[in-house]
């Protein structure tokens, strides 16, 4: 095991540096686990609160006239991929397969990010054309205080993503951009991890009960 | 007006200046309206002019406004604080003063009380409680661990600037247009828009939002902190109490400030954009709000509780030089309340309509929560036992604490019996119950590490003499004003009412605005005594850093403690880290060697986003929707400008720290050491003879 493997923290590569800069790094790292968790509990609340208005449809469209399974298949395809494109990114950094390679994987992800987003926009807008307004009924408020939150997130995320990528250009593939570059990764992946909890629960569970 | 109006100052205009209500209807009502406004307008051109007339603008700025050390936030903090605590005490008088002038409808319309309730309850919890605790967090927890900042000094600067710009729409609502007349919870449906149109919830919603954020972040930033930034041999079981209470802290934050933010969001889609999350029609579910806003409000007050309960077991432990009776029983005590506090937020809402076992369960677990507070007290009791005590400033608050709070706890205690909260909730017993926890438990433990850590912060002691008379004027003005409200409660006053009939009431008004004027003297003699130690700085400077026979690794260094905190960190080996090295002779000793510091450099962005997210604010509540999408393009770029930058600290060569600390241990070689005795005398110059029965 060479030096360089001891300090290697899990998933990126961040080559010999000094021990007070690799507790740093990790610093950064847990700060951002510990704001994923506050984020989660936002999400959770947001999900309570959806469960609890299932039924608070006020004589409106429910989720057998408006969900489109269809669409909700196609955006779990391009999530769930981009997010094993955001991993092949990192695992190219970290074995040193060439920028090229992450550069690629990196945009790969950006456009199934808003691949996502198009189809997403999409689905609300046929929603609206049935009457499926956030105005309309609790239910519908509840679906747009959710579902719309986790878009706003991606495209949060897609934001973030392309200014690493200039950052790559401009400050170069630093310590702290790889860091930074871990970091986008977990959230993406705490993305995906919302969004199985969106179909189960919101699309799955809303035509189960609804 | 026109449409060319509307889009440029949304529904602004000049009826919302008080003055106008003022010309169009002259009485008492708009009198005190637009005094208070006076108030704040004058207030704010007198410090204005004494900013440039001693020419601080640069100071300020320089040392403070752009300064990302975890001190002088904290000090900002604690100064935000007592500004906010000023006018929050003002209002209670106010109020205090209404009740008292019945029976009858007194001197104040009904919605202008409605809105003296609501922002004294939201600034005391949001605006002082708050900020006055993660202020001395800010500034004492990364000294008692042994560190040299938080792990986010930028995001830490950041919570500041969000924490004071949403105390600042209050301060706004005061002048421009009118706060909310929902009290401090905010229920709908009587905050939505059906029957709440004006702009007063508005300011309500995005002051929390915005200052929720920057708590979320402090949070954050302290967990992380301690979590991985303690000194070499700082185990979890050597942290010093007041840490443990902040992690405890932390965790609360993160996990129940989510909750007030959704709440209070979900309200605005309702206001805003016509959502039916709380409304009354189309399937709306108010129910859903109080689960929420509880689900935050409960771990709220022990998020604000532990931290002083932190400050109690410092302040017991030195003043009774002992070590900490129970220190495992307290972290036990402590995380166990914090797991406790988040089972328990249906008891502010027993008669809300759940069925009678849902209540039981809540009731019971309300509680439990007296067995871990009870060790609590026993633990700093049995601390004080066989101690050698000193009465001294902190000490006495600390003594008013343990016998007042017990009081409030008991009352909470027949609270949470959910049949006998049938009978009092909503009136005065309860407003009596949460300030005899309030005060004794936070504001008094506040006060206490003021005078605890005063020195640390500017080296000099405070002024005893007035330190005694404010004690004295806290406690009695507590008693005369919140005693009575117990009585008058359970004859059946309701809470927040601005007028009553019963002339039985009377004496117990005239009581509890006696009790008001004399916490106004308490706040007023804070401010004679910090007056008066500034001015008497000379005698009583503690250069050396350890005015107390402190415990903690905080008096280990001078006082005030220089940039880098630690010219070398320190190395722990025991809980109590200084009482031990005094004890081993290990204090004060020179190191073998220095190395370069690096430090953060200093930053505009918190600044920038404080000033620009009150725009935010002031342009949401009055839809100019272009200035608000303005201000976030605008916050957005410069969150994303900051991210480029790359040199972000400065070096302080190991030369410089190794001439700034040999100075300072020459001085504490020459400094003569202070009996216990002499610490209130000139004579105490911060170097302590350690005087500690079984110090570790």
């Amino acid at each position: 095991m060479s030096h360089s493997d001891h300090q290697t923290y899990p998933g990126i590569n961040l080559g010999d540096i000094d021990p007070r800069h690799q507790q740093r790094v990790e610093t950064a790292q847990f700060g951002f686990w510990v704001f994923i968790m506050s984020d989660l509990v936002y999400f959770g609340l947001m999900f309570a609160i959806y469960i609890t208005m299932i039924d608070a449809q006020a004589g409106g469209p429910g989720p057998h006239e408006l969900f489109d399974l269809r669409s909700l298949f196609a955006q779990t395809v391009l999530l769930l991929t981009s997010s094993m494109t955001v991993g092949l990114a990192s695992l190219a950094l970290k074995y040193h397969l060439g920028l090229g390679r992450v550069y690629l994987w990196l945009v790969a992800t950006l456009l199934l990010g808003l691949g996502f987003l198009t189809l997403e926009i999409m689905d609300f807008m046929n929603m609206a054309a049935k009457g499926g307004v956030p105005q309309r009924s609790g239910f519908l408020s509840a679906f747009y205080g959710l579902v719309p939150l986790h878009g706003l997130h991606v495209a949060t995320g897609c934001l973030w993503l392309v200014i690493l990528m200039i950052q790559m250009r401009v400050i170069g593939v630093t310590d702290q951009i790889k860091s930074r570059l871990m970091r986008f990764g977990l959230f993406w992946h705490f993305l995906d991890l919302i969004w199985i909890g969106i179909f189960t629960i919101v699309y799955f569970g809303g035509l189960a009960y609804g | 007006m026109s449409a060319f109006e509307t889009t440029l100052f949304g529904r602004l205009s000049w009826d919302a200046l008080p003055l106008a209500a003022l010309l169009k209807n002259p009485g008492t009502n708009e009198i005190v309206a637009n005094a208070a406004g006076a108030i704040l307008v004058l207030g704010a051109a007198v410090v204005l002019f004494v900013l440039s007339y001693f020419r601080l603008w640069g100071v300020l700025w320089r040392d403070w406004l752009t300064s990302t050390d975890h001190k002088k936030l904290g000090i900002m903090y604690i100064v935000f604080a007592l500004v906010m605590l000023a006018r929050g005490v003002l209002e209670g008088v106010v109020m205090r003063a209404q009740q008292a002038a019945g029976p009858g409808d007194g001197f104040l319309e009904a919605g202008h009380f409605a809105q003296l309730f609501s922002t004294h309850g939201t600034i005391m919890i949001f605006f002082v409680a708050v900020p006055f605790v993660v202020g001395f967090i800010n500034f004492i927890m990364p000294l008692q661990i042994g560190a040299r900042d938080v792990a986010f000094p930028v995001m830490n600067q950041i919570s500041l600037g969000l924490t004071v710009s949403g105390g600042m729409m209050l301060m706004v609502s005061l002048v421009v247009g009118e706060f909310s007349t929902g009290g401090w919870t905010a229920y709908p449906p009587y905050t939505g828009a059906a029957f709440n149109p004006g702009v007063g919830p508005d300011y309500w919603i995005w002051a929390i939002v915005v200052s929720g954020i920057g708590t979320t972040l402090s949070g954050i930033n302290f967990a992380v902190t301690i979590y991985k930034m303690r000194a070499p041999g700082m185990g979890f079981m050597r942290l010093p109490m007041f840490c443990w209470t902040v992690i405890c802290s932390s965790i609360l934050i993160i996990f129940a400030m989510p909750p007030l933010g959704v709440a209070a969001l979900l309200l605005a889609a309702d206001r805003y954009l016509d959502f039916h999350f709380f409304t009354n029609d189309l399937g709306g579910n108010m129910m859903n709000y109080a689960n929420l806003f509880w689900l935050f409000g409960h771990p709220e007050v022990y998020l604000l509780v532990l931290p002083a309960y932190g400050i109690y077991s410092e302040v017991f432990a030195t003043f009774s030089a002992k070590k900490l009776y129970g220190y495992v029983s307290l972290v036990i005590a402590t995380m166990s309340i914090a797991v406790l506090s988040f089972t328990v937020w249906l008891h502010h809402f027993f008669t809300m309509g759940q069925s009678a076992l849902i209540n039981a369960v809540f009731g019971v677990a309300t509680m439990l929560i007296a067995i871990p507070t009870g060790v609590k007290v026993y633990d700093w009791m049995a601390t004080m036992y066989r101690g050698r005590i000193r009465l001294s400033v902190p000490m006495l608050y600390g003594i008013g604490f343990l016998i007042l709070f017990v009081i409030g706890g008991l009352s909470g205690v027949i609270l949470a019996n959910p049949t006998i909260d049938f009978q009092v909730h909503n009136t005065l017993f309860l407003v009596a119950h949460f300030h005899n926890v309030l005060l004794p438990g936070v504001l008094f433990a506040m006060l206490a590490g003021v005078n605890y850590w005063f020195p640390k912060a500017f080296g000099f002691r405070l002024n005893e003499r007035w330190g005694r008379i404010s004690v004295a004027l806290w406690v009695v003005g507590f008693l005369f004003t919140f005693m009575p409200l117990y009585f008058v409660g359970l004859m059946g006053m309701p809470r927040r009412s601005f007028n009553w009939e019963d002339p039985s009431f009377q004496p117990y008004m005239i009581a509890a605005v006696i009790g008001a004027l004399i916490i106004l003297c308490g706040l007023l003699s804070v401010l004679v005594q910090l007056y008066v130690s500034i001015r008497d700085r000379a005698q009583n400077r503690v250069p050396v850093g350890d005015p107390w026979d402190g415990r903690t690794l905080e008096w280990s260094i001078p006082a005030p403690p220089p940039a880098y905190n630690f010219a070398v960190l320190p190395q722990v080996r025991d809980r109590d880290a200084f009482a031990e090295a005094k004890e081993s002779g290990t204090a004060y000793l020179k190191p073998t060697g220095y190395d370069d510091i690096e430090l953060p450099k200093n930053t505009s962005i918190g600044f920038l986003l404080c000033v620009l997210s009150g725009v935010w604010m002031f342009a949401l509540v009055w839809w100019i929707w272009w200035l608000a999408l303005g201000v976030t393009v605008a916050m957005l770029l410069i969150v994303i400008v900051w991210t480029f930058a790359t040199e972000t600290e400065v070096v302080i060569p190991a030369a410089q720290v190794k001439a700034e600390h040999e100075a300072w241990l020459a001085l504490v070689a020459r400094t003569p050491a202070v009996d216990r005795d002499d610490e209130a005398a000139p004579a105490n110059l911060g170097y302590a003879r350690p005087d500690m029965e079984g110090a570790t």
